[in-house]
């Protein structure tokens, strides 16, 4: 029975064997084009991805507002006149979503949702003997916040709990007010004045939140901010955060809310990621262009060195097929070992990077993780970039009059 | 009683007004072949020769289905093999035909029994123990019992031309081709392989068809045919092997 490729692999592999230095160097050129496309894929997914995380560790996907105040003309235009106006934009007062309960189950209940919480937030000052700060009131359900923000995961002291009276504060407004745990504060909004008792203390990753945020219960906050059994806003959480405007797209086409997505609200670190994401396609496309070429030079070389041979296969009955597939095979050979030999230095790339770049604290910038999914997708392509660059040598071999050949 | 003369053995090549034309429409075009008739019976041992230019190797490649004839008619076995396409003329090739060329011609990454056994690899895609016993036995009548894990650029000449003959022969062709076989050997190694030649014909009777310039040797053969211009100016019986 014939053996499946044997013929085309016994001689792609003696082929590549005989022309030793120039396979040596396109294999270690292919190795290095892979290591750059998977060491580049993982660094900027790993930075990309500890962007994204620390950015929505302390803020929910998608924000539900009641909707701004807007200032409504006094009577409608009539058609053939002109009216002159000069229209100043109302100042935005502290307004509770209306139904903000039903709207929350709603919401709850909506596909690719993952969690809901309510939250009334205002500003006020915080005291402690001689010391006030300006912070940001928050007033939340604590289960239900923790969902959003895993807010017991960032405790730093005390333990997370929100009873009547007590408060959560960030670290660096504990520090400037210069209490801890088991301390009390007063908070003021202007017309009422509390005393909450601080049960823990947070670090919610970035240094501005740490210095103004107070948690309160709900409740409490209703209170202080003079907005009894209201909601300011109620977050939300998604089961994948890209999909994070299309379901606020679909909310406020359904609600008469404000939905702000977590892409509205940092645009900017949108903007920069998308950058980079075009970035490093380029420059894997770029690298995995050099690769094909580098490939299929060295396969050309080898046709125009190996004529005779060839003419002497096709002389003694090798069809035009088998020595396409010879070539072809060749690039196969050469683009699987070199994304081998490449994954290999990617993964001793990553192990260097994590191993001896560190932050100012002495701990890793960031996790980086080599997929087993990007490793099998880094080999695959390489492996069909070999092919691909085969294609044009092989069909030259392929098409080589064997009589001619023979004769050179 | 009378009884009947038993049948002459139908040819194995029979070429009927073959000509071969280069650059047809142009130029420089030139006729090479002009109306070749040649039968090759099986088991003969034929020597063509002839001049620089006279067509030799044009024919030889003609014979071997290596080159299309321009008009005429190839007869291969009794098949007209004139207007069969590449994918059937080299199937073709591999069964019937045996090349020995005059630079030898193996191939430098495989040692000589891998050389021998590349017609079982083409054909298989593998070498079973039974293609590499015949493949041992081959080269151990043409005298390298010792030699057949060495690579071509360790022989000699001499020694790559007999590894060239038992490629030739050992998926046991009806007809070997010979294009100047020992055109690149000093005498005695083109007298060494020129008897291997005549060994191996004797003992098998496979057809042999030899591209020579050394009348010494087509003197050797069974049938010597002369080509001038294209154009067959003798045909006659050699001496054979004692000559």
């Amino acid at each position: 029975m014939a053996t499946l490729l044997g013929f085309e692999r016994q001689v792609a592999i003696r082929f590549l064997r005989e022309g030793r230095m120039q396979s040596v160097l396109i294999i270690v050129g292919v190795a290095a084009g892979v290591a750059v496309v998977t060491y580049i894929t993982a660094l900027i997914g790993g930075l990309q991805r500890n962007t994204l995380e620390e950015t929505l560790g302390a803020q929910a996907h998608l924000t539900l507002y009641a909707p701004d105040d807007v200032v409504r003309p006094a009577a409608p235009r009539v058609d053939g006149t002109t009216t002159l106006a000069a229209t100043q934009a109302r100042a935005q007062r502290l307004q509770s979503i209306a139904n903000w309960g039903p709207l929350m189950d709603a919401v709850q209940a909506w596909p690719g949702v993952a969690a809901v919480s309510p939250m009334v937030t205002g500003a006020a000052l915080a005291q402690r003997g001689e010391a006030s700060r300006a912070i940001a009131l928050a007033g939340v359900d604590l289960d239900r916040y923790d969902r959003i923000v895993q807010l017991r995961s960032k405790v730093v002291a005390g333990t997370a709990r929100l009873a009547p009276g007590d408060a959560i504060l960030g670290q660096e407004l504990a520090s400037d007010l210069g209490v801890q745990v088991g301390d009390r504060i007063a908070v003021s909004t202007g017309p009422v004045t509390d005393t909450v008792l601080v049960t823990a203390l947070v670090d919610l990753g970035i240094r501005d939140l740490n210095r103004r945020t107070v948690l309160v219960p709900l409740r409490a906050a209703q209170s202080l901010l003079g907005l009894p059994g209201g909601a300011t806003r109620l977050d939300v959480t998604v089961d994948d955060v890209w999909q994070a405007q299309a379901i606020a797209q679909s909310l406020r086409a359904r609600h008469p809310v404000k939905v702000e997505s977590w892409q509205e609200a940092n645009a900017q670190l949108v903007s920069a990621l998308n950058a980079q994401s075009v970035s490093t396609g380029v420059i894997r496309a770029v690298v995995l262009v050099v690769v094909v070429l580098g490939i299929a030079s060295v396969l050309v070389v080898s046709v125009v060195q190996k004529q005779r041979e060839i003419g002497i296969l096709r002389a003694m009955g090798a069809t035009r097929g088998q020595v396409l597939r010879v070539f072809l095979l060749q690039g196969a050979i050469v683009g699987a070992v070199g994304s081998a030999l490449g994954v290999l230095l990617a993964a001793v790339l990553v192990w260097a990077f994590t191993a001896f770049v560190r932050g100012s604290d002495g701990a890793p910038l960031f996790p980086i993780t080599l997929e087993p999914a990007l490793l099998l997708q880094a080999a695959a392509l390489a492996t069909v970039c070999g092919v691909l660059a085969a294609i044009a040598p092989a069909r030259r071999a392929a098409a080589l009059d064997p009589a001619q050949a023979i004769r050179l | 009683m009378t009884g009947t003369a038993p049948a002459a053995p139908a040819p194995l090549v029979e070429l009927a007004d073959v000509h071969k034309r280069y650059n047809v429409g142009r130029p420089n075009e030139a006729e090479v072949l002009r109306g070749i008739d040649l039968a090759v019976g099986p088991g003969e041992f034929l020597a063509l020769i002839g001049p620089s230019g006279s067509g030799k190797s044009t024919l030889l490649n003609i014979l071997g289905l290596l080159e299309p004839l321009t008009s005429g008619r190839y007869r291969l076995q009794g098949e007209d093999v004139s207007t069969l396409d590449d994918a059937a003329l080299t199937l073709r090739r591999r069964a019937t035909l045996g090349f020995v060329f005059q630079f030898h011609h193996l191939l430098p990454a495989f040692t000589a029994e891998e050389n021998v056994t590349l017609p079982a690899l083409l054909r298989d895609g593998r070498v079973g123990a039974a293609d590499r016993a015949r493949a041992r036995e081959l080269l151990a009548a043409v005298g390298l019992a010792q030699a057949m894990h060495k690579r071509p650029g360790e022989l000699s000449g001499g020694m790559q031309q007999r590894v060239a003959i038992a490629r030739a022969l050992v998926h046991d062709p009806p007809l070997v081709l010979a294009d100047e076989p020992t055109g690149n050997l000093d005498r005695a190694s083109s007298d060494e392989a020129f008897a291997l030649l005549r060994r191996m014909h004797d003992e098998r009777r496979t057809s042999f068809v030899v591209v020579t310039h050394d009348p010494r040797l087509a003197a050797r053969c069974d049938r010597v045919v002369e080509l001038v211009d294209g154009r067959v100016v003798r045909d006659e019986a050699g001496s054979g092997p004692a000559g």
